[in-house]
């Protein structure tokens, strides 16, 4: 009797989870792997990974959220999709970014092409900095979580996040020098 | 420069929203497992159980179906919501699509 009234605790908490990171999840393997098509697979195997080890999770986890836990697991299975393809992220910009404000056509333009090169300059960040990045904007994970994920301490997440943004900085102004007509 | 970089970075990086087929593959992926540890558990052989260095498996099968059956229930919830959701929304726009239809014939009336 004990055992169902902990199985439907488990599988209710278990929904709980599923229904708030969804999106996390998905969010996160799209901009990893940068198409929807992997982006598809790798959020299916990371929630039915997190099902085989969910009751353990949860035990481990002493009240804190598990979404570090669940954005791990996603974390390792798209270094073992590279590992066994061998390629790199690429993101689509067309299908990822909306820009939701009412903007004239010039405006939109030249936004769009920022946010091209902003996207393009993540990707070819090194794998922990564009991580941190995605896990920051992407999904507004705080430092503690993102430690979590990474499996750092919080104060060497704190700077491989300065790091990140500032090697993108650098190349961003790289090549607006290398375009000064524009 | 860094606050225009973080600004572009939250413009650039959006979070993204699952396709509505992810649902379904979610729930195939769930059943297969439930299936697989239901198998797994029919097939075992009551000799085996009288080791209990064999104990171990058919109760972690239990534990995985029993996760994966929670799952389907959190999936198919989810997909109802959003079909009540879509319905409501198509019988607004069609409302919506009569009204103008209604106006347009007067102003030509």
């Amino acid at each position: 009797m004990a055992a169902t009234a902990d199985k439907e605790r488990l599988d209710r908490d278990f929904t709980e989870l599923y229904k708030a990171h969804l999106r996390d999840v998905y969010s996160y393997a799209y901009y990893r792997v940068g198409n929807h098509h992997d982006a598809e697979d790798l959020t299916e195997q990371t929630f039915l990974q997190a099902y085989r080890h969910f009751e353990r999770a949860q035990r481990e986890s002493d009240g804190r959220p598990l979404r570090p836990w669940l954005i791990r697991i996603a974390h390792t299975l798209a270094a073992n999709f590279y590992r066994d393809r061998s390629r790199r992220p690429m993101t689509q910009l067309e299908d990822a970014s909306v820009l939701h404000e009412p903007h004239g056509t010039e405006q939109l333009v030249q936004e769009r092409e920022e946010v091209k090169e902003v996207l393009e300059g993540v990707s070819k960040l090194p794998d922990d900095r564009r991580e941190a990045l995605i896990m920051r904007f992407a999904l507004g994970m705080d430092n503690r979580e993102i430690a979590r994920a990474l499996g750092r301490s919080e104060g060497a997440t704190k700077v491989l996040i300065h790091r990140a943004i500032k090697q993108l900085e650098e190349s961003l102004e790289e090549e607006e020098a290398e375009q000064p007509g524009e | 420069m860094s606050d225009r970089v973080e600004q572009l970075l939250r413009s650039a990086l959006v979070p993204v929203e699952p396709p509505e087929a992810l649902s379904d593959r979610l729930e195939r992926g769930l059943s297969d497992i439930t299936e697989v540890a239901a198998a797994e558990l029919a097939d075992w052989e009551l000799s085996a159980m009288r080791d209990p260095r064999n104990w171990g498996r058919p109760i972690a099968a239990v534990v995985v179906g029993g996760a994966a059956a929670g799952g389907l229930v959190l999936v198919r919830a989810r997909q109802q919501q959003k079909k009540r959701h879509a319905t409501g929304l198509q019988a607004l726009e069609k409302s919506i699509r009569g009204v103008a239809d209604d106006i347009e014939k007067r102003l030509r009336g």
